[in-house]
């Protein structure tokens, strides 16, 4: 069969991967840079019989994609900086009842309204702790449109088995970047559905008693069940609570369910290096300019490699340990003050031996800006 | 085939972005080349100086921003006064005589082409001068064969446009032979 090749923007390819994963309603109030995932969406979900709504604010569409969720949907919103804000406090709520979602966040410069049209890495922190409360979450990101679209199935596989909101936290590099995407055929990338309680109608079903697995089966919202959903500490039934064992339990079940995992949400993809002795650490857009710069080394016999981060958070500290393990120097590039590279630091064995490449004048960091780093640390100059 | 980098820059509007997302569909669809498409622009729809990047190459492409084009395109005297600087030297400039004053005199073949004029005559619509500037680019560099641009013209343009749009890029073809 000839392949299905597509030449589309980053926040296109988001699309694809979101259509591919069964996403079936979109709720969003467009913002640049993620307008054209909300303007495709509006085209394309309802000729399969999804549903699109564009509504009054941010806020607002974080509440629909629950409640469509809560009804047995895979759901998705997107947004930027700005508006990632707004939707922190009913993020949390999705934390906190355990409802599958992917919140989609294409990054421009911040704080505040900042530079809609140029590209950062600021909100990487924002997606770690943005909601209030001790908490887990889930973030990936992605450099280039293949791995936009994988990683975007990703999330709703990932969103369905933990019943958990996922967070893609894209840039505006790639996600108005235009290349090609090679559109899986079905069945190529394994979908994980909805998993669904076996309890029949008109008998009690608990919608928060793990299984022994420590998943908890669905109900669709308005089926045959009723039950309660709450921000609030709550029960098996879902009722709120206040003992502090129900507490205590539920607090480490949300955060045990993820970090207790983190190798298995770990995704990323590494380049030469076997026999490194600098490591770039990179992700999204940066990590096409480090590769770049990798490349370009490794041809003139430079022990250069690069470790892409794919999974942000639960931060892998795990494997960047072992990875960082042999070099000399690790670099961390990305396009903020350090965010990622504080975690870099924490968990390798040497702190001293990590340093930054970045930059933060919302435009995307080059190769030289790379490369310059790289001979100050080798005491070479600029 | 050698790596090419290309900057068409203009003002909001003028179509030169539609141009850069059309040759570079085009290496990737048609040609089966690697081609990696950005834009730089304001928050505004229309107007202010906009400038699209696109690289195409036989090989993957990592960084996708052109510091020095092998191709420059300028169509307003802001943009030719912006990025004439970054050509690389023995590149090649293509501006409108109509909208762009040269200089100064740069490392690189320097072709002006009264590619508006041309469509205003013959055609007599604005609105094709970004791919009458298309096939200009395309006869002066031989990058992709000027069939390619045609078949993602019919994919993408309504029936009704697309003989206007395929004589704007004949125009320029001809302007590029002639030059």
């Amino acid at each position: 069969m000839k392949p299905n090749i597509k030449f589309l923007q980053g926040n296109e390819a988001c699309v694809e991967g979101a259509l591919y994963a069964g996403l079936r309603f979109f709720a969003g109030y467009p913002i640049t840079p993620s307008t054209e995932i909300a303007e495709t969406l509006s085209a394309r979900l309802p000729r399969i019989g999804g549903k699109f709504i564009q509504m009054e604010d941010e806020i607002a569409s974080m509440c629909a994609i629950i409640g469509a969720s809560l009804t047995g949907n895979k759901v998705m919103t997107a947004t930027s900086g700005p508006g990632f804000s707004l939707k922190q406090e009913a993020l949390g709520y999705a934390v906190m009842a355990e409802i599958p979602c992917v919140v989609v966040n294409v990054q421009r410069g911040g704080p505040s309204t900042g530079n809609p049209t140029h590209v950062a890495q600021g909100d990487v922190m924002q997606a770690r702790w943005g909601t209030h409360g001790d908490h887990a979450i889930v973030t990936l990101t992605a450099s280039n449109h293949q791995d936009v679209f994988a990683m975007t199935v990703e999330a709703f596989n990932i969103a369905e088995t933990f019943r958990t909101p996922v967070i893609l936290l894209f840039d505006e590099v790639v996600g108005h970047m235009r290349e090609k995407l090679v559109i899986p055929e079905p069945g190529d990338i394994p979908l994980v559905e909805r998993l669904r309680t076996s309890v029949p109608g008109g008998v009690d079903y608990h919608p928060y008693l793990p299984r022994e697995d420590g998943r908890l089966p669905m109900s669709d919202f308005g089926g045959v069940h009723r039950y309660n959903v709450t921000g609030l500490f709550h029960d098996m039934w879902g009722f709120p609570s206040d003992n502090p064992g129900v507490v205590h339990g539920l607090l480490r079940h949300l955060v045990d369910k993820i970090e207790n995992n983190v190798d298995q949400l770990a995704r990323y993809k590494e380049f030469y290096l076997d026999d490194a002795e600098v490591v770039l650490v990179s992700y999204g857009s940066s990590a096409r300019s480090a590769l770049h710069v990798v490349r370009n080394r490794r041809a003139r016999g430079e022990k250069l490699g690069l470790l892409e981060l794919q999974t942000l958070w639960p931060f892998p500290a795990g494997i960047v340990r072992a990875k960082c393990a042999r070099a000399r120097s690790v670099v961390v590039v990305e396009m903020n003050t350090g965010q990622i590279m504080r975690e870099v630091k924490a968990a390798v064995e040497a702190p001293e031996k990590v340093f930054l490449a970045n930059r933060i004048d919302c435009s995307l960091i080059t190769p030289t800006d790379i490369r310059n780093i790289l001979r100050l640390i080798q005491g070479r100059g600029v | 085939m050698e790596r090419c980098r290309l900057v068409f820059s203009g003002s909001g509007g003028q179509g030169v972005i539609t141009a850069a997302i059309l040759l570079a569909e085009a290496a990737v669809l048609e040609e089966g080349l690697n081609a990696v498409q950005t834009q730089a622009y304001g928050a505004a729809a229309r107007g202010g100086a906009t400038r699209s990047d696109v690289i195409v190459s036989e090989e993957e492409i990592y960084f996708p921003k052109v510091n020095e084009p092998n191709v420059l395109v300028c169509l307003t005297q802001e943009a030719y006064n912006k990025f004439y600087p970054i050509i690389r030297p023995g590149g090649m400039l293509l501006t409108d005589p109509r909208y762009v004053k040269i200089e100064r005199k740069v490392d690189a073949r320097q072709w002006e082409l009264e590619m508006f004029r041309t469509v205003m005559e013959r055609i007599g619509k604005p609105i094709v001068f970004n791919i009458c500037m298309l096939g200009a680019v395309l006869g002066l560099t031989d990058l992709l064969k000027p069939e390619s641009i045609l078949k993602v013209l019919e994919r993408r343009m309504p029936a009704a446009f697309l003989d206007m749009n395929r004589q704007a890029l004949e125009i320029g073809l001809e302007l590029a032979r002639a030059a």
